[in-house]
């Protein structure tokens, strides 16, 4: 991994220095090096720009502005990234003429608290050599077995190909993509009650901070709903728990067939919420009901709620089992 | 469960597309066919219309039961809308039920402007299955409750 | 503060006999902005509509509030009413206290109480009313059909019966389409050129018609009643206004190996042709791929004996652009290819021929002069079978799944005219069903059978095979549970038959919707079958679906009155209740255009000055003349940007929330 690390670094210095394009969008690391996120980098700055075990974020997001500026922009793209980068260049959100896409291999990221979880404080860096992730602390170095500390998202990797590049900075390995509705499928599985009690639990724990909705790459109205008066849904905190699900069940809604499942949204959460597991429910029932349906992967083809078929199923059969 | 005094009695959305499901409510009426009067009845051009919004809104403000009545498949006015609401309507009501709310709360019916009986037989229907869930307490204020 | 008037009919007592009338009236006094509230019996009579208008007048009134029967009944009447006070007609809701109210309940108290509700759900929505206005656009005073078969030629002739400028574009070199090669027609055994001709030559003559034959629509733009269009006339190499259709050319072309389209294949035409004797226009057309001097610049003998001087080798494709209000689709049909039913010989056997084949074969002007001979060797056929529903109704993905409707009829016409002819000649027809709805149809096919013994055998073909010069039939007789083995002379194949080629293209681009077996899709199956759901564009013929001439012609005058509907006005006043996008708010995503039935939905690269900075942004923009207002856009859009005018979000959560409170 720290070959990739280094090359990262390196190609956005060439391609700042060489002029090929006027920005770099890419990671930096914070005061701690666990703590990483997404920056833009010129000539200047160039020499922050960080690819670690950390960098999880998805950079697609960035390009909205970003790629609206005079010279072209470079953007780091994990594999995962590319299918939110494909979805805002189909909704024309993102000018593609003006961006140069590298591709970077992943092999996963790195959940920081799942780190402490286990016990390990006074992190100071983490290297990964894909079986273990040795951690380096205050205290010494400890080893932690690396699936252990996965993201929740990589946990669901869809696999690890680019869906668009116009350069690669290491391999694609042949993954399979993994299963990603085993917690969906449970939640099924339980009665209305206990599903009920679950995301009662969850959802009021939302202290509506909004980052699941300004992370996420597909949550990028020039001016949301939920900051509108004239939506009449319009709020900037909860005032019952009602306003909990409508302002999620609202968001999963509008990200409905849109959402690549790129797990930002639970990844950013300050208060744990499995966010992911709502759109995760679109996602499978869309693939159940109308046919698997990937966005991100053909940006020709409409979405599920975008397009019919005239034999489709009638909203009472929506939990006939398959 | 079923603590609710005699008293109490549903509320209930429905939204009516324009030219199919409104006219076979006129019809129900000009037959002079009963449903109870927790219904009540909002026009929209089309089942396609319903923006998932307005559903969420009426819980919200404390209906126990909404209901779309569109055009049969086939028979859109606009040749497409009530596929586009199907589809909506489908994963929205799934999505509900999966985060627990009852599955007879919400229902899409299709009802033709020469239905008039199926109307009424609808409604009748729809609001014995809400009457027997009882309040729509999950989708209340809960945080004050408890 | 909005000032609102409400008003509550009794409707004689069908309204006042279950809800208190007068209870109403108390309740909605009461109710914030409302400062006019009166009950009367009748609101729709006169003296109730001006009690509107004196209404609007005295109290100054934003809005009015009529607890009525349905709005389906008189929301007209009463926004006319508005109108004539001054008021915007859109500032009158109806809330509906007879139909969805005293009709049904019994109970005085539980009716006055949800017309109550019923009340204050109107004026929750007439508050956020806005003044709506219907835009109005001129239109043009021509139509434009697509296509010139018969329901092509029928549309046209009957629109400029009407006075009205129409184009034909026909494809081919000559119109006419199907019909020309037809022979007879059921159910009168008419001849098909003896009814057709007049009618091409009406087309000719009329002073309103332009026909732009071996010609394509290249490109559509614009909506209802400004249609814009791009015209190929492809290069005829031939002046048309000096070709005279001599035919002297015809008689000298050394290229004469090209099949003629006109005879199915059958047999071969020059390089030089005009397709048929009738044709119309009659003028020669060079075909490129077969003529020696475009090919390779030997020969021109044409050129050298025309004496008219038409020749032009050097003639290319012009492009007109052409204004209209209308266009009638009428693109036709072609039978499917065949080339997937090996098992009834068709590649492999001369023998085996199509319908259409057939009907050249025994046409008088065809490539036997209508002696029926068989193609492989010109003997005359002793035992001819004819097989049904060949790829009609199947299930496999090289058959159609619809009934081609026309081909039971044809058969039985075919059979019948055989016999007749033919008297010592043995006709089986193999049938899954034989279909005959329609006046005298099923006494024709009776006829057929009872009168000229044609053998009707239900049961399907298995094989058709070549042997000793003969055509095995392998086939089952299903009521008697046979298997039959027929030695046949000639095996014709009603083939099913398919939209033109060209459809999906010219759908894609009036943007008229089609359904999966590219037929064009009617506005309503039932009430508006003539009309495609795209505002301005009418359908005529089999392009809509499988239909014999009779019914093609209705449909093609059912079209036309359409079109005449639409070219008698000057302006075409829009409906106001259409989709609105909010531009500050849209993303330019696209996604309420992928739900738009009638393409209304268009984007634009638009400067915003965003916090002194210039930006720019795509943003949607909705043709008001094409949108119809049934929201699907609304709901697609994600930030609220997209709204409905009459229905918007605002006024129907009012409309929630006054219901659930």
């Amino acid at each position: 991994m720290q070959g990739i690390e280094k090359a990262a670094k390196q190609r956005a210095e060439e391609l700042l220095n060489s002029g090929e394009v006027a920005r770099v969008i890419g990671w930096k690391e914070g005061d701690f090096s666990y703590d990483v996120s997404p920056a833009t980098f010129t000539k200047e700055n160039v020499q922050d720009f960080a690819y670690t075990p950390f960098c999880g974020a998805n950079l697609s997001k960035y390009l909205i502005e970003e790629s609206k500026k005079e010279g072209k922009t470079a953007v780091f793209l994990k594999p995962c990234d590319t299918y939110s980068f494909n979805q805002l260049c189909k909704e024309h959100r993102i000018n593609r003429d003006n961006i140069y896409v590298v591709g970077i291999e992943c092999d996963g990221k790195i959940d920081v608290d799942k780190i402490r979880v286990r016990g390990v404080d006074g992190i100071l860096s983490a290297s990964d050599d894909g079986e273990n992730v040795a951690v380096n602390t205050l205290y010494g170095e400890k080893t932690l077995k690396r699936e252990d500390l996965l993201l929740e998202k990589c946990r669901a990797c869809k696999g690890k190909k680019h869906m668009v590049s116009d350069e690669l900075i290491g391999e694609e390995k042949d993954d399979a993509p993994r299963p990603r509705f085993t917690m969906v499928e449970k939640l099924e599985n339980m009665t209305e009650e206990e599903r009920f009690a679950f995301w009662k639990k969850e959802l009021s724990k939302c202290i509506r901070c909004n980052a699941c909705r300004n992370v996420c790459p597909a949550c990028s109205c020039v001016n949301c709903v939920f900051d509108n008066p004239a939506s009449n849904i319009a709020s900037k905190a909860n005032a019952d728990s009602f306003e909990e699900k409508l302002y999620h069940i609202i968001r999963a809604w509008h990200v409905a067939g849109r959402c690549t499942d790129c797990g930002e949204c639970s990844r950013v959460c300050p208060q744990g919420i499995p966010l992911h597991l709502i759109n995760r429910k679109f996602i499978k029932d869309m693939n159940g009901f109308y046919g698997e349906y990937q966005a991100g992967v053909n940006i020709e083809v409409n979405a599920p709620l975008n397009s019919y078929d005239v034999s489709d199923r009638e909203p009472k059969d929506f939990d006939s089992k398959e | 469960m079923q603590v609710e005094n005699k008293e109490w009695k549903p509320k209930i959305v429905a939204f009516c597309c324009n030219w199919c499901s409104y006219a076979g409510a006129d019809l129900a009426g000009s037959s002079r066919l009963s449903y109870p009067a927790e219904v009540k009845i909002i026009r929209i051009p089309c089942s396609c219309r319903l923006n998932p919004t307005f559903i969420l809104k009426a819980f919200q403000r404390g209906a126990d039961g909404v209901i779309l009545c569109g055009c049969h498949p086939g028979d859109c006015h606009y040749t497409s809308g009530n596929y586009f609401a199907r589809r909506r309507m489908t994963t929205l009501f799934s999505m509900l039920n999966y985060l627990g709310i009852e599955k007879g709360r919400t229902r899409v019916e299709w009802v033709s402007a020469a239905e008039g009986a199926r109307f009424s037989q609808v409604m009748n229907d729809f609001v014995k299955s809400i009457t027997e869930l009882g309040e729509n307490r999950k989708l209340e204020d809960l945080r004050c409750k408890e | 503060m909005k000032k609102i008037g409400v008003f509550v009919c009794w409707c004689g007592t069908n309204i006042a006999a279950t809800v208190d009338v007068k209870a109403v009236v108390d309740a909605i006094k009461r109710e914030p902005n409302v400062v006019f509230c009166e009950d009367y019996q009748y609101m729709c009579s006169e003296i109730g509509q001006n009690k509107i208008i004196n209404a609007i007048k005295d109290c100054k009134l934003d809005g009015v509030v009529m607890c009525t029967c349905s709005p389906r009944m008189h929301e007209a009447t009463f926004r006319k009413a508005a109108e004539k006070a001054g008021l915007n007609p859109y500032l009158v809701e109806v809330a509906n206290i007879r139909e969805q109210c005293s009709w049904i309940h019994k109970d005085i108290k539980e009716a006055t109480e949800k017309a109550i509700v019923l009340a204050r759900t109107a004026i929750a929505k007439v508050l956020l009313n806005a003044p709506l206005y219907a835009g109005e656009t001129p239109v043009i005073k021509r139509a434009l059909v697509i296509g010139g078969g018969i329901a092509g030629i029928q549309s046209a002739l009957d629109i400029a019966d009407a006075g009205f400028e129409v184009d034909i574009v026909e494809k081919k070199p000559s119109i006419g389409g199907k019909m020309s090669q037809l022979d007879k027609t059921f159910p009168t055994l008419d001849c098909s050129a003896c009814i057709l001709t007049p009618k091409m030559v009406d087309v000719s003559a009329s002073d309103k018609i332009n026909i732009f034959a071996y010609s394509e629509v290249e490109e559509v733009k614009g909506f209802v009643g400004n249609f814009h269009a791009k015209i190929r006339k492809k290069a005829r190499y031939v002046d048309t206004t000096k070709c005279t259709g001599c035919k002297a050319c015809m008689e000298k072309c050394p290229s004469r190996k090209t099949p003629n389209e006109f005879n199915q294949g059958l047999n071969n035409r020059t390089a030089i042709y005009i397709p048929f004797a009738q044709a119309v226009p009659n003028v020669a057309t060079i075909d490129p791929e077969a003529c020696l001097k475009l090919k390779t610049d030997k020969c021109g003998l044409c050129s050298k004996i025309c004496s008219a001087g038409a020749i032009d080798y050097e003639q290319k494709d012009e492009i007109v652009e052409r204004e209209y209000g209308a266009i009638v689709v009428a693109t036709g049909y072609n039978v499917i290819n065949l080339d997937h039913f090996n098992e009834l010989g068709y590649s492999d056997c001369k023998d085996v021929i199509t319908s259409l084949e057939f009907e050249r074969l025994t046409n008088a002007a065809g490539p036997t002069a209508g002696h029926l001979v068989c193609p492989s060797d010109g003997r005359e056929p002793k035992t001819i079978v004819f097989v049904q529903c060949v790829g009609s109704r199947g299930l496999r993905p090289c058959d159609k799944p619809y009934c081609s409707k026309i081909c039971c009829m044809y058969t039985a016409k075919h059979a019948m005219l055989l016999r007749e002819k033919h008297p010592e000649t043995d006709v089986y027809v193999f049938y899954i069903d034989v279909r005959t709805p329609g006046k005298n149809y099923d006494e024709f096919y009776r006829r057929a059978v009872e009168q000229y013994g044609v053998h009707y055998i239900k049961g399907q073909v298995g094989k058709v095979v070549e042997k000793d010069g003969h055509l095995e039939v392998q086939a089952s007789d299903l009521l008697t549970n046979e298997q039959l083995h027929i030695n046949a002379d000639l095996v014709v194949l009603a083939a099913a038959i398919q939209p033109d080629d060209t459809a999906r293209k010219i759908g894609t681009m009036l943007t008229a919707s089609m359904d999966t077996n590219d037929f064009f899709t009617e506005a309503h199956a039932k009430l508006r079958p003539v009309e495609s759901p795209t505002a301005g564009i009418f359908l005529s013929g089999v392009c809509q679906g499988p239909k014999d001439i009779p019914e093609t012609v209705a449909q093609a005058g059912a079209a036309a009155v359409k079109v005449i509907g639409l070219l008698s006005k000057d302006k075409l006043k829009g409906n106001p209740c259409v989709a609105i996008p909010n531009e500050n708010m849209c993303n330019g995503c696209s996604l309420c255009a992928t739900v738009c039935p009638y393409g209304a939905i268009t984007y634009v690269d638009k400067e915003f000055r965003v916090m002194g900075k210039t930006v720019v942004r795509r943003v949607s923009q909705v043709n008001e003349a094409i949108c119809q207002g049934c929201g699907a856009c609304t709901v697609a859009c994600m930030s609220g940007a997209m709204d409905l005018k009459g229905f918007d979000n605002k006024s129907i959560m009012a409309e929630v929330e006054a219901i659930c409170k």
